[in-house]
């Protein structure tokens, strides 16, 4: 390990944790798509062996990761656009912490019923389809 | 972390390569940029627009990519062979695809190049993460892009 930084530039709060969440989740975005061009490439293989790793992504734990994907990708996403109207837009880094929550919201918002659709299927067929 | 790059000139200790100095520059000396010093070109203000701008067109692609294949009419669950050979029937959908594996992987090997630099402190280290996620990134891509362009819909 290095020696201790002179000084930091890290500054706590809403601005430091978006930062950091916005990287965590684009290293896990990128590890992700190694991985998924890699079981797209086996459409390339045989019809058998890609309808089998779709089968791994319908069990219910990889289904419970794609949810956390789908979050991590939409925050990314929406974050991405924030820190664009920072350095683009006048107003924006007076408003950073406001987007920050916009944000949050946002992404809240769209997971709830995303998150149903996406778990429907694998819910009932572990306790039965009501319908 | 260094406040001024070590080096920098106006710098009072112009060779210091301790990067946990903190190095005070004399007042009203030019910024010079780190990355000005070894080349010429602007290679990082290219990289923080491309970032930006492949941002801006992932939104669409990701997002939209996610909505149809992960929640809409009943998500991954529908999703086996018969299902790509369809979609990949279409010069668009092939299209979209492919500017999209092109775009994300760009982007995203480009973001991680940042953190390596970010973290890595020995230049060693630093050079073989970077070799190591550019090898494996273009081969990625290159069998990405061989699968979009070759797929055979009777194999
Ligand atoms: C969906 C739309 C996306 C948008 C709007 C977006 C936006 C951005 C922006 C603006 C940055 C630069 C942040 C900065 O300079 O401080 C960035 C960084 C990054 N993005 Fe994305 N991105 C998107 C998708 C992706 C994807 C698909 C991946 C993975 C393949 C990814 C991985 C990364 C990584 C690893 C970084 C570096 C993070 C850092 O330096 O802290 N992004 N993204």
């Amino acid at each position: 390990m290095p020696a201790a930084p002179a000084g930091t530039l890290y500054r706590g709060r809403e601005g430091m944790w978006s930062w950091v969440a916005h990287r965590v989740t684009g290293v896990l975005i990128f590890f992700f798509l190694f991985a998924h061009v890699l079981d797209t490439a086996l459409v390339r293989v045989s019809p058998d062996y890609y309808n089998r790793i779709m089968d791994t992504y319908k069990t219910p734990v990889v289904n419970l990761m794609e949810v956390g994907l789908v979050g991590a990708v939409l925050y990314h996403s929406l974050n991405g656009l924030r820190v664009m109207a920072i350095d683009f837009w006048e107003k924006g880094p007076r408003y950073q912490k406001q987007m920050t929550y916009a944000v949050i919201a946002v992404v809240l918002l769209v997971m709830i019923p995303g998150t149903y659709f996406m778990m429907q299927h694998t819910v009932e067929e572990m306790f039965g389809s009501t319908t | 972390m260094t406040i001024a790059p070590a080096g920098t000139s106006g710098s009072l200790e112009q060779d210091d390569s301790r990067s946990d100095r903190l190095v005070l520059e004399k007042p009203r000396t030019r910024r010079q940029r780190p990355s000005s010093q070894r080349s010429g070109t602007n290679f990082e203000m290219y990289s923080w627009i491309f970032m930006r701008m492949s941002g801006l067109l992932l939104v669409v692609l990701v997002l939209g990519h996610l909505l149809i294949m992960n929640i809409l009419d009943g998500g991954v669950n529908r999703i086996n062979f018969s299902f790509v050979a369809g979609r990949w029937a279409s010069p668009f959908w092939r299209t979209w695809d492919l500017a999209q594996l092109w775009l994300a992987m760009l982007h995203g090997t480009n973001g991680m190049r940042v953190i390596i630099n970010d973290y890595a402190e020995r230049d060693g280290t630093r050079f073989w993460l970077k070799m190591l996620l550019y090898t494996s990134s273009f081969l990625v891509l290159l069998l990405g892009t061989l699968v979009i362009f070759t797929f055979d819909p009777n194999i």
